[in-house]
């Protein structure tokens, strides 16, 4: 450690510590643009000038400087550096008064306006007339992807963008071209950016040069009502915040968590926002001489009481990714109460058994817990797709060296150097005879991580294949006391918690698959399906099928009674994330029209199934759901699988592995889900991605 | 300086590739680095190709960027930033650099710009009638005492007048290579009418004297 005196105030940090983070450290406030925790140090908008002590008597670009940089006085006191000085002040006045030379100063028509770097620090450091007679300078705008505005009059150059997508997004779409007063921020020839990140350059930029095309001229920050809430569009539950302005959501903002997504929200998790408002089930409806006409909530739920109360046996339900653990709760406390066992929240047919053990399908090695590993096999997935913020984080590990990577499944660009170890279940067994050396590998690490996919668990021989992959993991001893690193990467933002609370078949009952094979049959008189979309429906149409949701999607084409619900924003509620992460979400605003929270339309019908659910409020469903399982009321903790659970399934003798290859789940990242099947700009953005990869194949 | 783009799609090659000799000479360059570290040929390789084509297409740049393994905007960004990279066709003849700098606008490099955009085009980069010329002015090219000056391809043309830079560029225009050099006679940067001081032969036994000039045009071109 060194001694380091800021302001008079004599602090021990780091000798490699920058002179802008030890002051932080000890409370005094350095303006910066091109500085990012996260991104490497430029050190080109000379902002975070300050006076030092023990080092060249002019200012000194902090960020640039490392606390061993500077030198003790000749007795030996620490070097100082002083933040407040007429100096300091004066040398950033002028590096103000530079920026802002060629700077627009057009905030009235800024979207970045009242939450812009430039703008709050030239409250500090600017002057109030210009010296500058010339003309300003004027850059053409590019147009660089249907997310991301450009308005590069407005840039100052801070290349904060150009080092994200170089080092964060990995894909290197940015750059800094020409040079002098011509430099500009443009993307290759201007092409579309081709990460599945890069709204996170708008949250970047210190001026208005970039900002979000969605969401261009629509509102000022001031007038938004922010809501702290979790994520569903991956399993990550990256940690939001959801601006509202009425009863309308128009914009979605990453939070900080470092446990979770640092930072940075995948470009779905940001722009499915326009998705909320169209396409959305707004009043209940019932199908009536096949067509669907609309009811009352009387008549709608009457009409499915009536139908579960005629064979309450012989009716099924499959839960979608979006329900929250209270929903899940209360399905399960319904189906309990009125004895049906044909339910299934694993609406994608994954195989996984909560009898396992909660180990068996969580990401034991949590989410911060990569940047430890110093190995890892990815199987049956591509993060990149799946959870591009996880994937960020791989790769984040991967640029600091000395982390072999192994991927079994399909050959994909993921952002990262790997070894290609097989398609399907034949290269995991060659892996694990110790064939092509990667074994050695993952036996030589201290902490080697094993990263199963869904592209394994859905299969129809999932189990064996995951207790393969246990068996693997177990041997090259990724499962310890204090590591372990069988991880389950899950694309459904909710289904940790499903599977915590056994939204399973009960004894004798049917899974997704042979639900639906048997509504088909007739075998089962109601369906209901409680937001589950990504379902084969072919032939429901003519069974009793209600759906509970909130888009106007493939499971409401199919319904005969339709309970308009509420969707993620428009509720409160408790999500799991892959590792097991218990995180709260709060509602932003209310569901349209009369549509209202899922929990309460299942409240209500269970009183008319004659099975009252016993709880009349959120806070009770909440409570009860605690005394259930203590692990739901420890809001951002993880509620950790064991070692045992993993070693349990590797010891699980689950039948054959067939020898298809492993195939990725995710066809279409832009069109995962309901929401973001009904958002214009995800449209816009799959079709580009469509044509871009028709490009490529050519 | 002016903003620099690649040329118009029109006039882009549709493909761009090495020389024979000049992949020989790639494969020699890349040898250079370190396993990992091939970008650092990045320089060499655009200067080379520009040295075979005249000027650096947007073919030539994704072919070294593929060439390098490097992203296509990271070789962007480095052809766009040295000027001595020319984005667009230049001459097939003679692309003619000017200097414009303090001491030859002095001595009247403004009556040689003068010039270039009589003979050859109204505006810097852009080809004469028939292909042959091109122009543009750059900063200094390091031979103040013999201002005015321009430089075409590897050779220099110093202490010109417009009549004697006219001159230079009829020869172009007959396909000779005029002798590069000061144009008014004199040698090297001596003075012109004779030496004014050491003039006792006393003191020069002839041993060092060299005309620089010609001794360095008879030297091969390096690479």
């Amino acid at each position: 450690m060194a001694k380091i005196k800021i302001d008079g105030r004599e602090i021990d940090v780091a000798p490699e510590t920058s002179l802008l983070q030890a002051c932080e450290a000890a409370g005094a406030e350095v303006p910066r643009f091109c500085f990012h925790e996260r991104l490497s140090v430029a050190g080109n908008c000379r902002m975070c000038l300050v006076e030092v002590k023990g080092g060249p008597p002019k200012p000194q670009a902090s960020c640039a400087m490392a606390v061993r940089d500077l030198r003790p006085g000749p007795n030996g006191e620490p070097p100082e550096v002083f933040t407040t000085t007429p100096m300091v002040k004066r040398a950033r006045e002028g590096v103000m008064e530079f920026l802002l030379i060629n700077h627009p100063l057009d905030c009235p028509i800024c979207d970045q306006g009242g939450e812009c770097d430039l703008q709050d620090q030239a409250m500090a450091y600017g002057v109030d007339t210009s010296r500058f007679a010339e003309n300003k300078r004027a850059v053409e705008d590019k147009d660089i992807g249907p997310l991301v505005k450009t308005v590069m009059t407005r840039c100052i150059q801070c290349t904060r963008c150009v080092r994200f997508t170089a080092e964060v997004a990995g894909t290197a779409d940015m750059g800094l071209i020409s040079r002098g007063e011509d430099v500009e921020i443009t993307t290759y020839l201007e092409t579309a950016m081709a990460s599945e990140m890069q709204g996170n350059v708008v949250d970047l930029c210190p001026v208005g040069a970039l900002t979000s095309k969605p969401y261009e001229f629509t509102a000022r920050p001031w007038e938004l009502a922010k809501t702290e809430s979790i994520d569903v569009m991956d399993g990550l539950g990256s940690n939001i915040r959801v601006d509202a302005r009425g009863r309308e959501v128009l914009r979605i903002l990453p939070r900080l968590n470092e446990d979770v997504n640092e930072e940075w929200i995948s470009d779905k998790t940001r722009h499915v926002v326009d998705g909320l408002k169209v396409q959305r089930l707004d009043r209940p409806y019932v199908r009536v001489a096949g067509r669907l006409k609309p009811a009352s909530w009387s008549e709608a739920l009457g009409a499915v009481a009536d139908r579960i109360g005629a064979n309450p046996k012989k009716t099924a339900v499959i839960v979608g990714d979006f329900a929250t653990a209270e929903e899940l709760y209360a399905v399960k406390s319904l189906a309990d109460a009125l004895g049906i066992v044909d339910i299934d929240a694993r609406s994608d047919g994954s195989k996984i058994d909560p009898a396992w053990g909660r180990g068996a399908y969580r990401f034991n090695a949590t989410i911060a817990g990569i940047e430890e590993a110093d190995a890892l096999l990815v199987v049956g997935s591509n993060p990149r797709l799946e959870a591009p913020v996880l994937n960020a984080r791989i790769r984040k590990r991967w640029r600091k060296g000395g982390f072999p990577i192994g991927v079994i499944g399909e050959e994909a660009d993921l952002l990262w150097a790997y070894n290609h170890l097989g398609d399907g279940p034949t290269g995991l067994a060659r892996l694990a005879s110790g064939e092509n050396g990667f074994l050695e590998v993952l036996k030589a690490a201290k902490k080697p991580l094993i990263l199963v996919g869904n592209g394994v668990t859905t299969r129809p021989d999932g189990a064996a294949v995951l207790a393969e992959v246990a068996k693997l993991a177990v041997a090259v001893g990724a499962v310890g006391d204090d590591w372990n690193g069988f991880s389950v990467l899950h694309t459904s933002a909710n289904r940790v918690a499903a599977l915590d609370l056994g939204v399973v078949p009960g004894a004798g009952g049917r899974s997704t698959d042979e639900i639906l094979a048997a509504t088909r049959k007739g075998e089962i008189d109601t369906l209901i399906l409680v937001g589950a979309d990504e379902i084969d429906t072919s032939g429901l149409k003519d069974r009793f099928v209600v759906y509970l949701g909130t888009h106007g999607d493939k499971g409401a084409s199919a319904a005969s009674v339709i309970l308009p619900g509420a969707a993620y924003t428009e509720k409160s509620g408790i999500f799991v994330n892959t590792e097991g992460r218990v995180q709260l979400a709060d509602r932003a605003v209310f569901p349209p029209g009369e549509a209202r929270e899922d929990w309460a339309i299942l409240r209500a019908l269970s009183a008319l199934a004659g099975a009252t659910l016993p709880f009349d409020s959120l806070s009770e469903l909440r409570a009860k759901l605690a005394a259930a399982d203590p692990a739901f009321a420890e809001i951002d903790t993880v509620a950790a699988g064991t070692s045992e659970d993993v070693i349990r399934l590797a010891g699980l003798s689950a039948g054959q592995t067939d020898g298809r290859p492993f195939v990725g789940v995710i066809a279409d990242f832009h069109l995962t889900n309901p929401i973001a099947r009904a958002s214009k700009t995800m449209a816009t953005c799959s079709r580009l991605r469509a044509g871009q990869l028709a490009a490529a194949a050519e | 300086m002016s903003v620099r783009r690649l040329a118009p799609a029109e006039v882009q090659p549709a493909s761009f590739a090495f020389s024979p000799e000049n992949e020989a000479w790639a494969a020699t360059v890349i040898a250079k680095f370190p396993a990992g570290k091939q970008a650092s040929a990045v320089i060499p390789f655009l200067m080379r190709a520009q040295e075979q084509e005249g000027w650096v297409s947007k073919a030539a740049i994704e072919a070294i960027a593929a060439r390098l393994g490097m992203k296509l905007i990271r070789v962007l960004e480095v052809a766009t930033f040295y000027t001595q990279f020319q984005l667009a066709p230049v001459g097939k003849v003679a692309h003619i650099q000017v200097c414009g700098t303090t001491p030859c606008m002095l001595a009247g490099s403004e009556a040689i710009i003068k010039v270039c955009k009589k003979r050859i085009a109204a505006h810097a980069h852009e080809l004469s009638a028939d292909g042959k010329f091109s122009w543009e002015e750059v900063e200094c090219l390091g031979a103040c005492v013999n201002a005015p000056m321009v430089a075409v391809d590897r050779d220099t043309y110093e202490d010109l007048t417009p009549e004697s830079f006219a001159a230079i560029l009829d020869a172009f225009e007959r396909g000779e290579t005029p002798k590069p050099g000061p144009q008014n006679g004199r040698v090297g940067s001596e003075p012109i009418g004779g030496a004014t001081v050491l003039t006792d032969p006393g003191l020069d036994d002839g041993s060092f004297r060299i005309n620089i000039v010609t001794a360095a045009a008879a030297q091969p071109k390096n690479g």
